[in-house]
């Protein structure tokens, strides 16, 4: 099995745990089963669908716009990686922090096509099972945390990331991101840090 | 409830196909390319630092210092993400 693929099935058991949180949480907020499941067909990015069933208690307006914050780093992700992904309606859907960050930085066109179909795959079928069973189960794991699952995530963007930091231009951004998005974190709602800190990319790429 | 889910999922998938639908020649100058090179990098680093202290500093900053050490070390993908989630799970089972 290429390693590319091993790594990616690897990346989908980890989120898939979560899906089991989701599910169980989606339901406990007052989501029926079919809803908490087109969430996670639907929607398909974590981080908003954990916001969407945190906040709609609340009211529907900061639980939509709350999941469009969130979900907006998505879009970004599409630039680079637009030559190489067709079709694009179909991979638009799994266009997500886990099959971005395996398809970024590639040495070949290939590499960069077999990292984003094979996360953005494994992780869609592990999120939207787990989603399923944890709807109907509860919270079959009952804190991803005793796992040390929460820190899975950042761990996997890290060594993704690492091979792109030895040059100094993505040196210098990747320490001006993560002092910007530390910097506004207790100042604003979530979602923004990171679109801050594309701001803060922007702004060296356009630099001359 | 099915309203706003709808909403929101659409508007989601909006974006994400938004992103990979700008027209190929506004991308194409070398600025253009240098940004859409460096906005993966600042949002992945970005994405390290708050999913790791967006709780304040506890026993993920030591999971995400074990996946540096296994970074350096030259460690397979795999075994970086695993020593991260073993130093925090084991952290919190002591502590």
């Amino acid at each position: 099995m290429p390693s590319i693929v091993r790594d990616a099935l690897g990346i989908g058991v980890a989120t898939g745990a979560y899906g089991l949180s989701f599910g169980a949480l989606a339901v406990a907020a007052g989501l029926t089963v079919p809803q908490a499941c087109a969430l996670s067909l639907l929607m398909f990015t974590g981080a908003s669908q954990f916001a969407f069933v945190g906040l709609i208690g609340g009211g529907a307006v900061a639980a939509v716009g709350t999941a469009l914050l969130l979900g907006a780093r998505n879009g970004l992700y599409g630039l680079p990686l637009a030559p190489y992904l067709r079709p694009r309606p179909v991979a638009a859907q799994l266009l997500i922090d886990e099959s971005a960050a395996m398809a970024v930085g590639r040495e070949t066109a290939s590499e960069t096509r077999l990292g984003f179909w094979a996360t953005g795959a494994a992780v869609f079928v592990c999120w939207n099972v787990a989603t399923l069973l944890g709807a109907l189960a509860g919270d079959l794991l009952e804190d991803p945390g005793a796992l040390g699952l929460d820190a899975a995530a950042p761990a996997a963007f890290l060594a993704l990331l690492a091979p792109r930091l030895d040059m100094r231009e993505p040196r210098v951004v990747a320490a001006l991101a993560v002092g910007s998005a530390l910097f506004v974190l207790p100042f604003v709602g979530p979602g923004v840090p990171v679109l801050v800190a594309a701001a803060v990319a922007l702004a060296c790429g356009l630099r001359s | 409830m099915w309203t706003p889910i709808l909403i929101a999922a659409g508007g989601c998938y909006a974006l994400k196909l938004a992103g990979l639908s700008v027209p190929r020649r506004l991308l194409d100058g070398p600025r253009a390319r240098r940004v859409a090179l460096l906005l993966p990098v600042a949002l992945l680093a970005a994405l390290i630092a708050t999913q790791t202290f967006a709780g304040g500093f506890d026993a993920r900053a030591a999971g995400l210092a074990a996946a540096v050490v296994a970074v350096l070390a030259r460690a397979p993908f795999l075994v970086v993400v695993a020593a991260a989630a073993a130093t925090t799970a084991l952290l919190r089972l002591v502590s």
